[in-house]
């Protein structure tokens, strides 16, 4: 009933190594994703993910660590968690890719994970949903300055 | 972006002109389902509608003092509330508040919504490129 994991799902009309270096390169993670991206792309590599606020013009970063990689099957990874911890179950958002192919197609799968399993005080849970909920206006924004730029 | 408010206690996000104060509702509506066993508990009333300690404790390998227990947290959480029949209280869901915590996860499906979305406009433009003479096709 209250869930510890999203899952979500599209079919791409694109052959799967073009859905999984869409996915995986950080040159192209920038592009739908965060504003910049650093990853070392190999399991227990580490990452960084930078955002800017285009409402606050506040600048964030986020860190990860890659979990999986079999290119061009299963991408996984750990983020969020605080500064000089180790990511871990616990700790850690796990967020999953799976991709795989229908005829000349490719479905991708994401999951995300770990949401009750969190050890944050409710102040920075609320903070948390708080924040989505606001940052969700201006990602669908910038998605649709996105779009419209392809035209 | 959003995200930013995650890597609480590190500045931004303390920083952050919006940032929630202190909420008990909320602090108590997290901590009460944080708990897996809590979170069976719950899910279990919602299957019934309805419910007693004794039939929770009958389907749970809780004990019924567990059972109370956890029925006290969600109660102070607002998640369900207890009616006394007879000599036993019949424990429902509260709706709208277990709505507030399901529409959370909501959101965060709706924002894997949006990033699929681009990944896909990205990997099918590329795919058009690669292949031009699939544009005929279409």
């Amino acid at each position: 009933m209250i869930p510890d994991m999203v899952e979500r799902e599209i079919l791409i009309e694109a052959p799967m190594q073009t859905v999984w270096s869409v996915v995986t390169e950080p040159d192209q993670i920038s592009n739908w994703f965060s504003d910049t991206a650093e990853i070392d792309v190999r399991p227990g590599g580490g990452g960084v993910l930078s955002f800017t606020d285009r409402a606050t013009n506040q600048h964030a970063t986020v860190r990860l660590l890659v979990e999986t990689v079999e290119p061009p099957h299963k991408f996984a990874f750990r983020w969020d968690y605080p500064e000089g911890e180790k990511a871990r179950d616990g700790n850690s958002l796990r967020v999953e890719f799976k991709l795989e192919a229908e005829g000349a197609n490719t479905r991708l799968r994401v999951t995300e994970s770990g949401f009750t399993r969190l050890e944050r005080s409710a102040d920075e849970k609320a903070a948390y949903f708080d924040g989505h909920s606001k940052g969700w206006d201006a990602h669908v924004a910038s998605l649709r300055d996105y779009v419209s730029g392809l035209r | 972006m959003w995200r930013a408010c995650v890597t609480t206690s590190q500045g931004y996000a303390d920083q952050r002109p919006g940032a929630l104060p202190g909420n008990d509702a909320d602090e108590l509506l997290w901590e009460a389902i944080a708990e897996p066993s809590r979170r069976r508990v719950l899910d279990l009333i919602i299957a019934h509608g309805e419910a007693t300690p004794t039939m929770l404790a009958a389907e749970l390998p809780f004990t019924r003092q567990a059972v109370a227990k956890h029925l006290a947290v969600l109660t102070r959480a607002g998640l369900v509330e207890g009616h006394k029949q007879g000599r036993e209280v019949r424990y429902s869901v509260i709706a709208d508040r277990l709505d507030a915590a399901s529409q959370a996860m909501a959101h965060v499906a709706a924002q894997w919504d949006v990033r699929l979305q681009a990944i896909k406009r990205l990997a099918e433009a590329q795919a058009a490129v690669a292949r031009p003479e699939s544009q005929d096709r279409r």
